[in-house]
Formats: structure tokens, C-alpha cells, sequence
């Protein structure tokens, strides 16, 4: 009775604080201007299905993509078990569905169990590779101080949930093999789970009842309990991307890659300047909107949603010519900046109420001109993700800010643009020479 | 060899006659002493294959690609509605260009603003004119050479056309090799996004010079290039390594040409 109560409080909280913390996390996405991304549905759920939930992009690297699997295989199916321990915990019942389901219980239980162990062996390996095998794209610069200790710390979670999860089925096991478990019993010699009936004689086989009872709600309630704290942290970390993937794949850029978006507001301006017959929208009482983006709120929110989507797994950064030639920028940091500065302005309103200055902007405080300029647009970062983020798209928009509203473009880039304007061409040749080499 | 027929839109219309096509030169091809070479080979390949075409000479202006991917979106619209009026005075239809940059923004770019074209790159065109006969690879020239293509980012990622360029090439007899990184993986050979008209940021190498390594690593007597901006990239990459005497960059339209000696 006690425990079905404190069970339910916790669920409770948990839930509530992580529902609280989501809708911040929404609140700060629709900052972003509007984009229409709602169209074509057939093929949205087509990609998302092939890229989220078949990970297709993801078996460009097969060693990661296969490590990955086994986390994501694990992740998906555990959640049916925990069903199991929503309703044991919250009617005080044990093992509620092995009477109804019989030996499909076994297989499913087993099914968990081996994709638990490959889920160990998948974090293991991640963890040699971020902290022994120092792969490169996932000891950069950018990744110094909180990335790291999040990536981390997402990993150990990872173990200590799994060490959870066979403390409960082994301790389990070896107490319904001596007809002391609080499971119905069913009159048969053990569980048969595929990995805890041998895993478990082994590690409590010489242990009282008394101490295996222990175990095993040790298990039960770290495994629950870790579950709640890994929701209640993914609001505050990288790893958000494990829900977020999937809209974020869903509302994938469906043009050609090289398309760029053409601005309307440009539009208007160009429009009324060619056609005097043309008639702009009536000047709305709102400030006029930036060329642009200076920061977060510029972007739309699609952008945004990339940001907070973002693993920081760094394929981007690795594919990038620019930071493969030893340039600042990375394309990486563009997604990693975008989510901080978000997070700030997000923090900042919920302080003030309304966004209040300070001081600040994603451009000069976060991003840089250099980084900015070192882009050869060739949307290598583009393909290379494997949620279909676009880092691409936010270099643009504030190249865009710089050159439109701040005018401050590299010296050989303005000359270009004069070349343009007054000979139609980047470099200074007469247009009145253009078809000289066809008799050259 | 024969002079090059080249007509002009205006040249047509005057005429009262309507061209298949739109040779949409660009403005490398138009003035870099380099690319006007490979502007002569698609013009030799479409004079071959009796393709009625037009440039459009002294009324064609930059597409504005440039300075769109350097941020200015004015300058850019502003060069698209120029383009736009005169395309559409002479209704146009259908254009190749010789560029993968014109070829992007005048395909994806231009519609919403008013330019509705059928854009082809060369490479797709010479691999239509290929399909339907119109042209035949002739000759070995390059039979057993050892080419490796470099897919122009615009064209590659930026439109996912890889097999027009390697489908045409196939033709030659020679040994196709690929790159570590090609197609969808390709690196991109440091001009785009407006780097052509400045210096690099501060790194540890050029970007070309990764590239070519990459290239020349294959010990290929050839790479191709679909794109004029590569072109040079890669060429300056070449003459670093001091292997211009051995390995040539050549534009796909170039190799055919060559093939069929025109």
C-alpha cells in the first residue's frame, strides 16, 4: 500500500516536472519565425520512417550505426516492460502479465534481456570511444566542459539502468527457482529468461532470501527511478534528441539541398523598385523585420527545433571541408550555440516575463564572423546528419544579417557585389563583352 | 577544325525562328580564360549533334548566385528580375548551363520569383543527347586512361545529380576510379559559397589542396571536373603538386569533345 503510494508520487512528479520543463522547451522552438513545413504529409512520414525509425542515414558509418541500434533496439522495446511496471507498481502486483501472457512473457522478457546486453556492450564501446579511442569528431574543441560531462553522464545512466534491470530478473530467478518469489507461481522451475536464468544463479546464487528480496527491489526500484530521472534530464541535455528526432525528421527541408530559401521581404523591396505599379502590403504597426538573422528569434522555428534535436554527435563537423582544413567554424557549434542562446532567452523571459535586453546576441556572442565566412555552402553538413538538421540554412540567414544589415562583408566580397551591380558579372569585365570568346 | 556556330536569342528572333535550347554561359565560361574553353567544347558537342541552341551574348547578366551564397539577397533578386524579363521576353523553355552554380539557382531559385524553366546541366544534356543518338563517343583517346571525377557540390549534393557526368564518361573506355569521398560524400573543392571571390579564413591548409591530394592519390592521368570554379580549384591544386606536366583537369564536356575530335 505504502509503495504503490510513493510509486504513484513519483510517477506523478516526474511526470509533471518533465511535462513542465517540455513546454518550456516548446515555448522557447516557437520564438522561431514561421515556415511552413506541413505540407506533404505522405512523404514526410515516408522520410521519417526511413530516417528516424530506420536510422537509414545513420549506416553511412556501420561500426557507430550498429552500436547505435543496439541503444535505440533497447530503448524502443524496454518501454513495453515498462507497462509491466506501471501497473505492478501502482497495484502493489508482481509480474502482473506472465499469468495472461505465459511463455510469450518469456520470449519478450528474453527479447529485452538480450537487447539489454547488447545495449551494454554498445555503451561500453561508446564509452571507449569518447574517453580511451579519443575518435576525433568526438573530442573537439566545442566539446570541452558541459557536452562532455553530458555525454558522459548519459552513458553511465545508461549502465546503471541496465545493471538495474538483471539485478531485478536475476535476483528474481533464483528466488522463483526456490518458490520464493512474489511472482504467481506457475508451477514450473524458473522464469526461462534467456539472460538473467543463467546470469542470475551466478552472481545471487549464494545469498539469503532475505538479501535477494532486497536485490531484487533494488532493481525494480532503480530501474523505475531511473527511467524518471533520464526524462526529467533529457529537457537539459543533448540526448533530448531521442524524442525529438522524430518530428525533426518530419518537418525535413524536402527541397533539393542547393535550394535556398529566396527572402520575401527582399521580394517586396526588389518589387516595388522594378514595377512602380506595384503596390507593397500596408505598413503594418509591428517593427520591421530584420534581413536576416542577428539572433535566435530571427531564425524560424524550424532552426530552432534542429537545435534542440541535435546530438552533438559531430558527423556535421566531420564532413565539413572548411573544419577539416583547420577553420574555425564548425558546424557542429552552429547548432550547439543556437540551443544555448535559446536557452538563454528562454531563461531571460522566464525571469522577466517578456524577453528584456540584454546585451547580447547569437551573432558576436556566440557565432562569429569568421566562423560564418569560412562556409563554402557545400551542405556536406547537411547530408551528413543523420536527423536531417540544417546548419546550412542558419550560416546563410546570418550571412545574410551581416551583409544586409550590418554591411560589413569581407572587402573582396563587396568588391564582387559592385562587379555584379555595375557589369553583371563578379569580376570587372564589360557585359558588352560577353560573347567575345565565341570569336576568340 | 570549323568556326563555331553560335547564335543569339536576338539573332533568332529576328529570324522569327525559336531554338531548342538555351546555352546559358555564365559568367566563367563567358570571361576566365580557362572556362571559355570548356564553353567552346559544349558549343563544338551541340554543333555536333545539330542542336539548335542560343546563348543569349551580351543580354545575359550573373545569375546572382554569388552573391546570394555570400548573404546579399538584394543584389540577388535584383539580378533574378533583370534575368527573369529577358528570359521570359523570349520565352524561353528549356536551358542548359555550363555552370552547376547557374544551373541550381536558375532550376531551384528563380521559379518562386517569376522564372519557370525547364534547367538542365551539361552534363545531363550530353547524356540525353548520348541516350537519343544524337551524338556517338568515337575513337579511344582516352581508352585505359585513368579518370576520377570530382562531383561539383551544386550539382551533387546541391540536386543529387551523380550519374550524368559518370554515365557520359563511361563511354570513354577508361578506367573510371572514385575518390574516397565522391558522390553524396564528396568534398567540396573550396570555391563555393562565394570563396571564389576571396581569400580563406585562417586553417591549416586550403581546402583544394585537400582535395587534390585526395585525387591525386589514384594516380589518375585525368580529373574530371563538371564545374568551372572546380576547374580552377583543382588546376591551382595540380600546379602545388607540380603534376600539371602528368595529370590535366578537364571539364566532362571537354573529354567528349576531345573523344569525338572536334
Amino acid at each position: 500500500m505504502i509503495s504503490s503510494i510513493i510509486f504513484i508520487l513519483l510517477i506523478s512528479a516526474g511526470s509533471t516536472w518533465f511535462i513542465f520543463n517540455a513546454k518550456k522547451v516548446r515555448r522557447n522552438i516557437l520564438l522561431g519565425k514561421d515556415v511552413d513545413r506541413k505540407d506533404n504529409s505522405a512523404m514526410r512520414l515516408k522520410i521519417m520512417t526511413l530516417v528516424a525509425l530506420g536510422q537509414k542515414k545513420m549506416f553511412a558509418r556501420p561500426m557507430p550505426a550498429l552500436l547505435h541500434l543496439f541503444l535505440y533496439a533497447a530503448f524502443v522495446i524496454t518501454q513495453i516492460e515498462l507497462i509491466e511496471i506501471f501497473i505492478d507498481g501502482a497495484f502493489a502486483s508482481h509480474r502482473i502479465f506472465r499469468p495472461f501472457l505465459g511463455s510469450f512473457y518469456t520470449i519478450l522478457i528474453s527479447f529485452i534481456e538480450i537487447l539489454s546486453v547488447l545495449a551494454f556492450i554498445g555503451t561500453i564501446a561508446f564509452l571507449a570511444r569518447r574517453n580511451l579511442l579519443k575518435v576525433p569528431r568526438l573530442v573537439k574543441n566545442e566539446l570541452n566542459g558541459w557536452p562532455k560531462i553530458d555525454a558522459n553522464t548519459i552513458l553511465f545512466a545508461e549502465i546503471i539502468l541496465i545493471c538495474c534491470i538483471f539485478m531485478m530478473n536475476g535476483a528474481d530467478e533464483v528466488l522463483y527457482s526456490k518458490g520464493k518469489s512474489h511472482a504467481l507461481n506457475l508451477n514450473d522451475a524458473s522464469f526461462g529468461f534467456s539472460i538473467s536464468s543463467l546470469l542470475g544463479p551466478i552472481l545471487f546464487g549464494g545469498f539469503s532470501e532475505n538479501s535477494l528480496h532486497i536485490i531484487e527491489r533494488i532493481g525494480w526500484w532503480g530501474h523505475i527511478i531511473m527511467v524518471f530521472s533520464f526524462l526529467n534530464y533529457l529537457p537539459y541535455s543533448k540526448h533530448f534528441h531521442v524524442l525529438l528526432a522524430f518530428p525533426n525528421v518530419y518537418f525535413s527541408n524536402l527541397n533539393p539541398a542547393g535550394k535556398f530559401t529566396n527572402l520575401e521581404s527582399v521580394s517586396n523591396e526588389v518589387k516595388a523598385m522594378f514595377d512602380p505599379s506595384f503596390i507593397p502590403a500596408p505598413a503594418s504597426t509591428e517593427l520591421p523585420t530584420r534581413f536576416g538573422a542577428k539572433e535566435v528569434t530571427d531564425l524560424s522555428w524550424k532552426q530552432l527545433l534542429d537545435a534542440y534535436s541535435c546530438t552533438e554527435c559531430g558527423r556535421c563537423t566531420d564532413s565539413c571541408p572548411a573544419n577539416i582544413t583547420g577553420k574555425l567554424l564548425s558546424p557542429r557549434k552552429i547548432m550547439m550555440d543556437t540551443r544555448d542562446r535559446l536557452e538563454e532567452v528562454g531563461k531571460n523571459i522566464d525571469t522577466n516575463g517578456t524577453f528584456k535586453d540584454d546585451g547580447k546576441s547569437l551573432l558576436g556572442n556566440y557565432i562569429t564572423h569568421e566562423e560564418l565566412w569560412a562556409c563554402t555552402s557545400c551542405n556536406a553538413c547537411v547530408d551528413a546528419c543523420p536527423i536531417n538538421i540544417d546548419p546550412l540554412s542558419i550560416i546563410t540567414d546570418m550571412r545574410r544579417f551581416i551583409v544586409m544589415e550590418e554591411s560589413a562583408a569581407p572587402t573582396e566580397l563587396n568588391g564582387m557585389f559592385t562587379n555584379i551591380e555595375n557589369n553583371g558579372a563578379p569580376w570587372q569585365f564589360s557585359q558588352s563583352d560577353r560573347l567575345n570568346w565565341s570569336t576568340e | 577544325m570549323e568556326a563555331l556556330k553560335v547564335y543569339t536569342m536576338a539573332d533568332y528572333t529576328a529570324k522569327g525562328e525559336t531554338p531548342e535550347i538555351l546555352f546559358w554561359v555564365g559568367c566563367a565560361g563567358s570571361f576566365d580564360d580557362r572556362a571559355k574553353k570548356i564553353t567552346k567544347a559544349i558549343v563544338k558537342i551541340l554543333n555536333h549533334a545539330n542542336v539548335k541552341f542560343a546563348v543569349l551574348g551580351t543580354e545575359e547578366s550573373c545569375t546572382g548566385d554569388p552573391a546570394k551564397r555570400a548573404g546579399n539577397e538584394f543584389l540577388f533578386q535584383m539580378q533574378v528580375m533583370g534575368n527573369v524579363s529577358i528570359l521570359n521576353g523570349y520565352n524561353v523553355k528549356k536551358i542548359v548551363t555550363g555552370c552547376p552554380h547557374c544551373f541550381n539557382t536558375l532550376k531551384n531559385e528563380y521559379p518562386s520569383l517569376g522564372g519557370n524553366y525547364e534547367v538542365i546541366h551539361h552534363t545531363q544534356l550530353m547524356q540525353e543527347l548520348l541516350n537519343s543518338g544524337r551524338i556517338k563517343i568515337e575513337g579511344g583517346a582516352f581508352k585505359g586512361k585513368k579518370i576520377t571525377f570530382h562531383d561539383p557540390c551544386y550539382l551533387g549534393r546541391g540536386n543529387d545529380v551523380y550519374e550524368a557526368p559518370r554515365e557520359v564518361m563511361i563511354n570513354l573506355d577508361a578506367d573510371l576510379a572514385e575518390m574516397k569521398r565522391s558522390k553524396a560524400k564528396g568534398l567540396c573543392c573550396g570555391a563555393g559559397g562565394s570563396q571564389m571571390f576571396k581569400e580563406a579564413e585562417k586553417g591549416n591548409k586550403e581546402i583544394n589542396i585537400e582535395r587534390t591530394e585526395e585525387a591525386l592519390a589514384l594516380n589518375p592521368d585525368i580529373i574530371a571536373v563538371g564545374c568551372p570554379f572546380c576547374n580552377t580549384m583543382m588546376t591551382d591544386g595540380v600546379k602545388h603538386f607540380n603534376k600539371e606536366e602528368t595529370v590535366k583537369v578537364l571539364d566532362v564536356a571537354e573529354l567528349i569533345a576531345h573523344a569525338n575530335k572536334l
